[in-house]
């Protein structure tokens, strides 16, 4: 299996491969050792260097035998190359990285493992994070065998992400070992992916389609020359065929955020003009259905975290809803909040329509559940849309809550967490 | 993290029974999710491995009780020591009924096997499931961490919890009254939900016992409880 095709590199020297548990450290380490290695430096100073890549600014826990990192980058400074710091070298590094120590707690993680895994400060025991059976064999076989070790390791919530996880000791002292993690959810998702979308789109399609070949039947049949049904006939089907296409784009937007790796959290977006430009393009249809749009927005800009479409995708539906459902109430205020629940900032979008009974609130999120079949499929709706805002604010780490009383309509509330 | 003590093993104590603890709920977080997926696909050969499963936890939490109980006798802790090893107790115990949950969710598979429900309601249980999981999951994250300052999302999870139970709960008395055949099913259902919001519960407690630890205080009370299903009336 070309798995690894990264570190191929057939000028690798062979006591790198060797040191198989060093790989990634290595690889990142590559283009800052080769100088030394082409240039004839003798075996002794690449043990020494790689002896930097894995313990270097470590010290302090590896024990005093370890030298301190300066004088070594002294010394690799006088053949021509500083070498960068471990700290550098796992920056280097796209993969979640962690170093440990034999007591199993976190000594370094670089950027990428500080995103992947928030909440996971060096000092912090790695088998209390990684608490699946699988990882917790891994740590301890790495740590009392000294052997690198494989593990796949699914994490389902609160965002689905697969990973393949290599662990191995680093430094030739065994006191210290690298663990990282590469996502192989892209790879995962697109097989389930068919599997979910089969299942969903057999399942939903099938009702509209029923009732298309049933009108074609009776236009071929009885109604055959009865120009006043088959005009009425006709009408349905469009409907009926239109609601078969939305069905298969929601089907295919929300399968495709499904697919999207993990939220990059660096992302900013501003979203007073972001709203602005929702609620612009919504206004023909508020208008169509009747309703004024109010924009109570404040002063300032309004920044989370966050990816633009995305965001721009779950207010489309929130605001279409308010439209659709809160139509009596005639008008729909969106409103930012910059001092929002979770110290962060708060958008909400309210209606004042019919309200939705209580029982149904906590499940309005789910694929296809519907308070009201007849009155949701009139409204050209798909029983998707809040099931992608949710998707996508789970992976914005940002929460949605609901509040609605029957006869005074709802409101709709993203909740961002504070940057 | 802890400031080291004086004596080195001390801190080995420490570590094995927190180490223990992260085992134990890795192990209670797989045996629920694979229970639901059990009970979701109706597979019956992933609940039957789920049953066995349950084993691990019971000797655990006996091995952590004796280890905390002789580090207590050993060492005489103290302070934040001693709200340690006893929470990790009171936490172990947690974890061991959220396993015997998990367990009976998938003893249950096999009842409802040949009785295929609606594809709605066990997307309601699905949806449930993983509010609790979720729940177990940051609170042993917390446990992790030791980051307690933001620990009222406990609050608020525990509050959807219970209101998707309640809702699933009238959803399966609905499906009752509409065919007595779909009662037998139904109620083997309801347990399952029932187990599932106990689940949280449990992870709700864990959440009060680390904030116990790290603090020595009790977490604010109001505890939220909104368990509607008594108020559903049946009929008119």
């Amino acid at each position: 299996m070309s798995d690894e095709p990264r570190h191929d590199s057939p000028a690798t020297p062979a006591a790198w491969a060797r040191a198989a548990g060093l790989r990634w450290l290595l690889l990142a380490a590559l283009a800052a050792i080769a100088l030394l290695a082409v240039a004839g430096v003798s075996a002794a100073t690449v043990a020494l260097a790689l002896a930097l890549v894995a313990g270097a600014s470590l010290a302090s826990v590896a024990g005093a035998a370890t030298p301190a990192p300066q004088s070594l980058a002294g010394e690799a400074g006088s053949a021509g190359q500083a070498l960068p710091s471990v700290d550098e070298l796992a920056a280097a590094v796209v993969d979640p990285l962690i170093i440990f120590d034999r007591a199993g707690t976190v000594v370094h993680l670089n950027a990428a493992a500080g995103r992947a895994f928030p909440g996971l400060p060096a000092g912090a025991s790695l088998a209390l994070r990684f608490r699946a059976p699988e990882i917790q064999r891994l740590i301890d076989s790495v740590i009392s065998t000294g052997q690198a070790g494989v593990a796949d390791y699914l994490e389902r919530l609160p965002v689905e992400r697969w990973f393949r996880v290599n662990a191995a000791p680093a430094g030739e002292r065994g006191s210290l070992f690298v663990i990282i993690f590469r996502d192989q959810s892209e790879v995962r998702r697109i097989d389930r992916m068919r599997a979910d979308f089969i299942a969903n789109a057999s399942h939903e399609l099938r009702t509209p389609l029923a009732s298309v070949a049933g009108f074609i039947e009776t236009l071929r049949g009885p109604a055959r020359n009865d120009a006043a049904a088959r005009d009425q006939f006709l009408q349905i089907m469009q409907a009926q065929t239109g609601r078969m296409a939305r069905l298969i784009d929601d089907l295919l937007s929300l399968s495709r955020l499904e697919m999207k790796p993990f939220f990059d959290a660096s992302e900013r977006v501003d979203l007073v003009p972001l709203l602005g430009g929702v609620v612009d393009a919504l206004s023909p249809l508020a208008a169509e259905t009747g309703v004024t749009l109010e924009r109570q927005f404040g002063d300032g800009p309004a920044i989370v975290a966050g990816t633009r479409d995305e965001l721009i995708q779950v207010f489309e539906n929130l605001i279409e809803n308010a439209c659709k459902y809160g139509r009596s109430g005639g008008r729909v205020e969106i409103a930012i909040d910059r001092a929002g629940a979770d110290s962060g900032v708060d958008v909400s979008v309210r209606d004042f329509g019919d309200g939705i009974p209580e029982e149904h609130i906590p499940r309005l999120t789910e694929r296809f559940y519907r308070v009201d079949a007849d009155s949701s499929r009139g409204q050209k709706g798909t029983g998707l849309g809040l099931a992608i805002v949710k998707h996508i604010l789970t992976r914005h780490r940002a929460r949605l809550s609901i509040r609605s009383r029957m006869g005074e309509g709802s409101t709709f509330t993203v909740h961002f967490p504070p940057l | 993290m802890q400031a080291q003590h004086i004596v080195r093993s001390f801190d080995e104590d420490l570590k094995f029974l927190a180490n223990r603890i992260a085992a134990m709920g890795g192990h209670a977080e797989r045996m629920v999710d694979q229970a639901v997926a059990a009970l979701v696909n109706l597979d019956g050969d992933l609940a039957r491995r789920v049953v066995a499963d349950d084993a691990f936890l019971d000797q655990t939490q006996r091995e952590i009780d004796d280890r905390a109980i002789f580090i207590i006798a050993k060492r005489q802790p103290l302070a934040q020591d001693l709200r340690e090893i006893i929470g990790t107790i009171r936490i172990s115990g947690d974890l061991e009924r959220v396993g015997d949950l998990g367990k009976n969710i998938a003893k249950r598979v096999v009842a409802v096997q040949d009785n295929r429900q609606t594809v709605q309601l066990f997307r309601g249980l699905q949806a449930l499931a993983d509010l609790a999981l979720t729940q177990l999951k940051e609170v042993l994250d917390t446990y992790a961490s030791r980051s307690v300052d933001r620990i009222g999302f406990v609050r608020d999870r525990d509050e959807q919890i219970d209101a998707m139970y309640t809702s699933l709960f009238r959803e399966l008395l609905t499906y009752m009254m509409e065919d007595p055949r779909n009662i037998t099913p139904c109620t083997h259902l309801l347990f399952c939900a029932k187990n599932i919001e106990r689940i949280g519960d449990h992870a709700t407690n864990i959440a009060e016992t680390v904030y116990y630890i790290v603090t020595g205080q009790q977490m604010p009370v109001e505890r939220p409880k909104e368990d509607k299903s008594h108020r559903v009336v049946i009929g008119g």
